[in-house]
């Protein structure tokens, strides 16, 4: 596994079952009275926020502090980013304080990779979200989630499930991520969405595109509503809300056509009554409340994969999979 | 400077000490010994520790079933994200832990390895323990116990204690994982040397060099 997560696409399969997997085993810790492991004791890990963000902050904030780690929450706002630091001296000064790993949230589409390329930081960099271009750790807690409803188990993958995608795909970095890791994993993803919220060079992507949502209802495993970005649009997308909330919105009699055993799923923050109705939202098909408790999993799992073990000089950490582990009867821990 | 090595510095290759045969007696011994110390092993859990430790406690848990008529807890623990020695090695992945349903609140929890040796698995086992419940008492219970150790722990139950050079390496071997029962003691040079030695083993039903 490389140092860095700064995209789903860096994922190999082996990769990403060892995330999932590693994420199973962790998600018992939830059901524990003490949620804590020794495991980052003495590690600094900061969240370097420059866009507003309460969910995957509060996520990984909780995932870092169940494995021990030393939080630093720094955000932009009221930081000296206000005042006009770039993000190389505010790296250069994460580094002087000791950080071993940054996870960072920026609205330039970009940046994670940027600091993970360079060499103002030795830690691991995490990418929680930039721009519209990639949100990895989203991808892996939503694979984690279809895995558990439509193929649980260890070492499990994806192969053959029909993933469906609607809405926002332009400004989605949900939907990026989403659509290397499933594919990876063995998924068939299909985005449906209005022809104008369909990126350029679409065709490039391994996934096919739909218009028309109804058609694509009955043959969908997992079905994944995105929100609309209004807050990414600069122009008009579509005419009215309630003409794409009725081409693309999610309602009661559309969830009737998806097979018995598919699930509803949405990165959040939901709108209620455009992208999805309230009815739907609250349906037990839908599994908005269970990808926030999996987030917490699978954050773990690729902090501890990053950051538990030793890191060799080419910035590599390989883990070690079970039928490799040799040393048991030597008991030389 | 150079040294020369004479024949008796030569590595050993590894040679059985415990057969099948043994090692299915002593899991009844040890079986029989939980059942008298724990007076009927009424409030005992088993918890096995990965990998091997795992498959001996689901002997123990067999015969404990045979000897009290009873269904005795039984459980893995994975103790990997206790370990101390995280950062030497890449991270490794995890193994299933599994606590019975009843928990290890109030109950003699008795940890099962393969090989006890410097007592740090045993020390991060504790630990894991000590997150996951509180136990009555906690016990362990080991096939070989070899020495060296480098923290105050000791066995209650040990199958088999076996004075070693640290120079020397001991590989238990499991039918469940290893296709037959054995418990071998060679060189860690051996091992190091040709390489795969210990994995490499000849058939069980070939006599092992001496």
């Amino acid at each position: 596994m490389k140092r860095h997560l700064v995209s789903a696409a860096d994922l190999t399969r082996d990769d990403a079952l060892l995330i999932l997997d590693t994420a199973e085993e962790l998600a018992q810790l939830s059901g524990r009275a003490v949620k804590k492991l020794p495991t980052l004791r003495g590690r600094t890990v900061v969240n370097l926020f420059f866009e507003d963000s309460t969910r995957t902050k509060t996520s990984f904030e909780v995932a870092e502090k169940r494995l021990s780690a030393d939080v630093i929450n720094f955000s932009a706002k009221g930081s000296s980013v206000s005042k006009g630091e770039s993000l190389k001296d505010t790296a250069l000064t994460l580094q002087a304080m000791g950080a071993d790993a940054v996870v960072i949230r920026h609205h330039a589409s970009g940046a994670p990779a940027r600091l993970a390329q360079s060499d103002w930081l030795h830690g691991s960099v995490i990418n929680a979200g930039d721009g519209t271009h990639e949100h990895p750790t989203q991808a892996l807690l939503d694979a984690f989630t279809m895995r558990r409803h439509l193929n649980a188990g260890a070492g499990k993958d994806l192969a053959g499930r029909r993933i469906t995608i609607v809405g926002d795909i332009l400004h989605s970095r949900v939907a990026r991520s989403n659509v290397h890791l499933l594919t990876t994993l063995g998924a068939q993803v299909t985005f449906v969405a209005p022809p104008t919220l369909v990126p350029i060079g679409i065709e490039n992507w391994p996934c096919e595109v739909s218009y028309d949502l109804e058609s694509v209802l009955p043959k969908t495993d997992a079905l994944m509503m995105l929100r609309v970005q209004r807050e990414r649009m600069n122009a008009a997308f579509f005419p009215t809300e309630r003409e794409y909330s009725r081409r693309y919105g999610l309602d009661g009699a559309r969830l009737a056509q998806l097979p018995e055993h598919a699930i509803v799923m949405h990165p959040g923050p939901m709108v209620r009554g455009m992208e999805i109705t309230a009815e739907v939202a609250d349906s037990p098909r839908c599994t908005v409340v269970e990808q926030v408790a999996n987030g917490v999993s699978v954050r773990m799992a690729v902090l501890y994969l990053l950051l538990g073990g030793a890191v060799f000089a080419d910035g590599a950490t390989e883990p070690a999979r079970p039928e490799a582990r040799t040393d048991s009867s030597e008991a030389a821990l | 400077m150079t040294t020369v090595r004479d024949s008796s510095s030569a590595p050993r290759p590894p040679h059985q000490v415990l057969d099948a045969t043994d090692i299915a007696r002593v899991v009844t011994r040890i079986a029989h010994e939980i059942v008298e110390r724990a007076k009927g092993a009424e409030d005992v859990v088993l918890l096995g520790i990965h990998t091997r430790g795992v498959h001996l406690a689901r002997r123990l848990h067999a015969k404990l079933t045979q000897i009290t008529g009873r269904e005795i807890p039984l459980g893995t623990l994975d103790i990997t994200m206790y370990r101390d020695d995280l950062r030497l090695k890449p991270a490794r992945a995890l193994e299933h832990t599994e606590i019975p349903g009843g928990g290890i609140d109030g109950k003699l929890v008795i940890l099962v390895d393969d090989v006890l040796f410097s007592g740090r698995t045993i020390r991060a086992a504790l630990d894991a323990l000590s997150d996951i419940g509180r136990p009555r008492a906690v016990q362990l219970a080991v096939l070989v116990d070899r020495g060296h150790r480098e923290l105050p722990i000791r066995a209650d139950y040990v199958g088999k204690n076996l004075p070693t050079s640290l120079r020397e390496a001991v590989q238990v071997q499991l039918s469940d994982t290893d296709g037959r029962d054995a418990v071998l003691v060679g060189d860690r040079d051996y091992a190091a040397r040709s390489s795969q030695a210990l994995a490499a083993q000849p058939p069980a039903d070939q006599p092992l060099p001496e």
